[in-house]
């Protein structure tokens, strides 16, 4: 007993050594482990309240950029008035009740956020009470933002679409062929589409929106517009970078997608699984 | 001695809240990124216990952790960087060895003396925690890059940051 301490004494630098790197890595893991809820993360109250009363003081900076967007979706939202038509159509009753609104969205306002990371994450001030589950998609008034991972009761933290397991569905306006879209590191102003086959037709400027595949995102949401594209010896898929739609670097007000008829999807799409 | 715990608690509040508030919202050239909070590590007294060093790397590791959500990864290269630290005081010890009841600060030990120490073990440092951060070996060499870049910005900061609140002379 008495050489074990004498042991464990003489090792105690590299034991504790040893101990405190296995903890700091089961914090990573469970981290990037997408359905765990972890304890450090700034959904946590703390810090929360913390990176609140830091962003009022931020977001006076961006001021004049948020409103430009602001007024910007308000044009864009005021001419999609039925007043601002000429032809006024007889409005259309529709009986049958599936014709439920399926998409909600809840206003939120960035209080964290970062895009020097490998992985990014924002904070949002809403949680539990103001109805933000996990899993849910997160827009601005430019394109897509990311999806919610952790929330608490007043606040809840974001998975940016500049991460590394970050996959947006994503198609051309013009003719609709589909890839998804991932963050490859870098500037945070580019993304790369990739499972973009050799016959479609691929031009610098085209628009890339959402797809109706994911749950997360209505279809139509901007995501960007190609940039550069080029075809790697060998492949059968295009390597297309994408100007990013939304400004990562100056994002102040979000919304939370809401889908009302996610589960319902989910459900049905998991009995697939089983055959 | 009480002289010396509050110094450092002082020194790790001031750092933990300019870290967080200043140094995490500076992005140049994308995404290079200073990690000053490390200058706690690097000041710690000569003669402070190995089990001590690295607990306090994991706990100023930890508090970076919670504030940027990143789970544990300054946590794991700050402790790796204080199991690092005694190994490195004495490789480059100078020809008398250390003076008792001083800490390694620039006008205690001299600027080459506090170069080779801080350049080493910040760059230890950055490696570990953007080879965390990334997990993939197949970023090896951007990772890497990106390691060193963000060093070089970290040491520019802690040198001027130690010449600005350096008391009396420096050294030579």
């Amino acid at each position: 007993m008495r050489n074990l301490f004498q042991l464990l004494w003489r090792y105690h630098f590299l034991i504790l050594f040893l101990l405190l790197e296995l903890g700091s890595f089961v914090l990573v893991v469970r981290n990037n482990n997408f359905q765990q809820t972890t304890f450090v993360n700034s959904a946590n109250v703390v810090t929360g309240t913390f990176y609140n009363w830091l962003s009022s003081a931020k977001t006076y900076i961006h001021l004049k950029k948020t409103n430009a967007n602001l007024a910007a979706e308000n044009a864009h939202l005021l001419s999609l008035l039925p007043d601002t038509t000429n032809i006024h159509l007889a409005p259309t009753t529709i009986k049958n009740d599936t014709y439920h609104q399926q998409y909600e969205y809840i206003s939120a306002h960035v209080i964290n956020n970062s895009i020097n990371r490998r992985n990014n994450y924002l904070t949002l001030n809403v949680g539990t009470v103001d109805g933000v589950r996990p899993e849910m998609g997160v827009i601005c008034g430019n394109g897509v933002v990311g999806k919610v991972k952790n929330v608490s009761e007043h606040f809840c933290t974001v998975m940016s679409v500049l991460h590394n397991e970050s996959k947006v569905s994503a198609k051309f306006k013009k003719n609709n062929y589909y890839g998804s879209l991932v963050w490859e590191g870098g500037s945070s102003e580019y993304a790369t589409l990739n499972d973009i086959a050799l016959h479609v037709p691929v031009a610098v400027g085209d628009s890339i929106i959402t797809t109706s595949y994911s749950p997360l995102y209505p279809e139509g949401i901007m995501v960007g517009i190609v940039s550069h594209f080029d075809r790697k010896p060998g492949q059968n898929f295009y390597s297309i970078k994408v100007k990013l739609a939304t400004d990562f670097s100056a994002l102040t007000y979000v919304y939370v997608v809401l889908n009302k008829f996610k589960m319902e999807q989910e459900k049905l799409e998991s009995l697939n699984k089983h055959d | 001695m009480i002289n010396k715990i509050v110094g450092n608690l002082f020194r790790f509040i001031f750092l933990v809240i300019v870290q967080i508030t200043v140094m995490d919202n500076i992005q140049l050239n994308g995404y290079l990124n200073p990690f000053i909070y490390v200058v706690f590590i690097l000041m710690l007294p000569f003669e402070t216990p190995g089990w001590l060093l690295l607990l306090l790397g994991f706990i100023a590791g930890i508090t970076i952790d919670i504030f940027a959500g990143t789970g544990g990864i300054h946590a794991a290269a700050t402790v790796f960087m204080a199991f690092c630290r005694p190994r490195i005081i004495r490789i480059i010890s100078p020809r008398d060895g250390y003076e008792a009841e001083t800490k390694p600060s620039i006008n205690n030990m001299g600027i080459r003396w506090f170069l080779t120490y801080s350049i080493t073990l910040v760059l230890l440092h950055h490696t570990a925690l953007f080879f965390i951060e990334s997990f993939k070996l197949s970023e090896f060499l951007p990772v890497f890059l990106r390691a060193i870049q963000s060093a070089a910005l970290t040491l520019l900061l802690i040198v001027m940051g130690s010449f600005l609140f350096a008391r009396g002379k420096v050294v030579e």
